[in-house]
């Protein structure tokens, strides 16, 4: 273990799950308060079609992924706001289009392989090379720099989007900021845990969080910190045997972790009722059911 | 100290078209300072459309309305406007406590780069103080009854500290308790010189504090004056076209517009 720390591909990949699990659940927690919690795994499809334009065109792989997925990002973002039935439809297309694109792609492109496919629809997380590390700390530091300045806003977004209306709100502008935040943190994880299990990280941190919390800022600080455990354990754990792929190990670490939230959570609501009885005894039916 | 241009609300023939149905038909509606007005009418008459359509958040497909002098669009000052909605949006589970959802009031107010100030800790405190959840300032929104929600979303508009109230039903769904605090409430915001327009189906408590009723039919105003009251109200000549239906005429005109929740 120490002899494997010591090696830089694997430091270069410590690196990348660590901002991984940070930038996911940060962003992930306004897109399931937003109720898109599948945002991910319709950005995460089209961006297979820019990682194998990458490949087609000899440019970096993750280059032509972001520029994609933000595209991609964009499209479902004024989809969803015109707010037609038929756009449930034309997302499932959008989706189908990405995936598809990108194996018709990858398939011509010269460097392109079944290998390297699977390496971005299931993550290689100790193939990631230091330009790769240049490309996502840069795009981590836009993610939670969005979060930073934009949080306040993106909270009543999220939460009520007719109340940033009348607070007036850049109401259009909130919205594509947060599509295009998604779309930069599947890219960032993607080397990581791979296209496919992208939106894991985004949502299953936040899932586990709100089982514990009472607000919003520490449903997010926490999810963060969950985010981390997952990313870097599942790595760590992964080193046990070389047939372990890391994507896989940390997703299910992360849903270990929702699954005793689940527990402790049903405890920690419990406790709080008997508490709220004390003082407002109508609301306790509520909150048992 | 208010001028003319000081005019919180002026709707001229304002049409409201969903699904090329025909909401709101012409409606003239001007607002001034220190107004307490109640929108009246029945179910799908249009009431909460015409109140969603003066913030600009329903587009006219026809006439004009201006907030302050400003159309919607252009309109900058929001900070001027606190909008109560009908009820509480919790959003997709997250967890939001009771003083988060009241802070982001505020908002209009905050500026991007700037932290949260005194200033701000200091209208949310007297807000939550006012409906009287101070207690609950950290307990989760989504563990609260329909009428301390309400009350939350009323605090949410205190805390912004604007000049113009606009509520959509407040007292909608809460009980006898929870109307007596928001009359209360809203005497004071009438003592302090606010504007206040509300949707309501029964003005109950808040009866006294009314200073004009607004009652919507098919679209276009049918009352505006001093609020129909139960009684008298009748035998006021030009007035029976006010009743929806012959059978809730025999009820009172107030009848109307109660129990269609």
């Amino acid at each position: 273990m120490i002899e494997l720390l010591d090696r830089q591909f694997f430091q270069l990949a410590l690196l990348a799950a660590l901002l991984v699990g940070l930038c996911a659940p940060a962003v992930g927690t306004f897109i399931v308060q937003r109720r898109l919690a599948l945002l991910g795994d319709g950005i995460g499809h089209v961006a297979l079609t820019g990682v194998a334009l990458g490949f087609l065109t000899g440019t970096a792989p993750v280059l032509t992924a972001v520029l994609v997925a933000v595209a991609g990002a964009v499209a479902i973002e004024l989809v969803r706001a015109r707010g037609r039935t038929s756009g449930d439809v034309a997302l499932a297309l959008m989706f189908y289009g990405g995936i598809a694109g990108g194996v018709l792609l990858m398939g011509i492109a010269p460097g392109g392989s079944n290998s390297k496919l699977n390496s971005y629809l299931f993550g290689a997380i100790a193939s990631v090379t230091e330009q790769d590390i240049w490309i996502i700390g840069a795009l981590a530091v836009a993610v939670l720099a969005v979060v930073a300045i934009f949080g306040r806003e993106l909270f009543v977004l999220c939460q009520d989007e007719e109340m940033a209306r009348a607070s007036g709100l850049p109401v259009r502008f909130l919205s594509l900021l947060i599509a295009v935040t998604a779309a930069l943190t599947v890219v960032i994880a993607m080397r990581v845990v791979g296209l496919l299990l992208v939106s894991a990280l985004m949502v299953i941190p936040v899932a586990t969080s709100q089982q514990l919390t009472r607000g919003f800022r520490t449903t997010m600080l926490l999810a963060m910190l969950f985010g981390v455990i997952a990313a870097v354990g599942g790595l760590l754990a992964s080193t046990a045997s070389t047939r372990v792929p890391p994507g896989a190990s940390i997703v299910l670490l992360a849903l270990a972790g929702f699954v005793l939230a689940l527990g402790v959570g049903k405890f920690v609501r419990r406790g709080r009722s008997q508490e709220s009885t004390v003082t407002e005894p109508s609301t306790r039916a509520e909150e048992v059911v | 100290m208010h001028t003319l241009t000081e005019t919180a609300f002026e709707m001229r023939d304002g049409r409201v078209t969903l699904d090329r149905r025909p909401i709101l038909r012409g409606i003239d509606l001007t607002v001034s300072p220190g107004e307490v007005v109640a929108v009246m009418g029945a179910n799908g008459s249009g009431k909460s459309t015409l109140v969603r359509a003066l913030l600009g958040l329903t587009p006219l497909s026809g006439g004009q309305t201006l907030m302050y002098g400003t159309p919607p669009a252009r309109f900058r000052d929001w900070w001027r406007i606190g909008y109560v909605p009908q009820r509480l949006s919790v959003g997709g589970g997250v967890p939001a406590t009771v003083g988060e959802v009241v802070t982001s009031g505020r908002i209009a107010r905050q500026s991007r780069l700037r932290r949260t100030s005194a200033a701000d800790r200091a209208a949310v405190a007297s807000a939550l103080e006012a409906v009287r959840l101070s207690d609950r300032a950290h307990d989760p929104v989504q563990a609260l009854s329909g009428g301390q929600q309400q009350r939350v979303l009323i605090a949410r508009a205190l805390a912004g500290e604007p000049d113009t109230y606009v509520m959509d039903e407040p007292t909608a769904g809460v009980d006898a308790a929870t109307q007596q605090l928001l009359a209360d409430t809203l005497a004071r915001l009438v003592a302090g010189g606010k504007t206040i327009v509300l949707v309501a189906h029964e003005l109950g408590p808040l009866e006294p504090l009314i200073t004009r009723g607004v009652v919507v039919r098919e679209g276009l105003v049918a009352h505006d004056g001093p609020p129909p009251r139960p009684e008298g109200d009748c035998a006021r000549p030009g007035h029976e076209h006010v009743h929806p239906h012959a059978a809730e005429a025999t009820a009172g005109p107030l009848r109307g517009w109660q129990g269609e929740a």
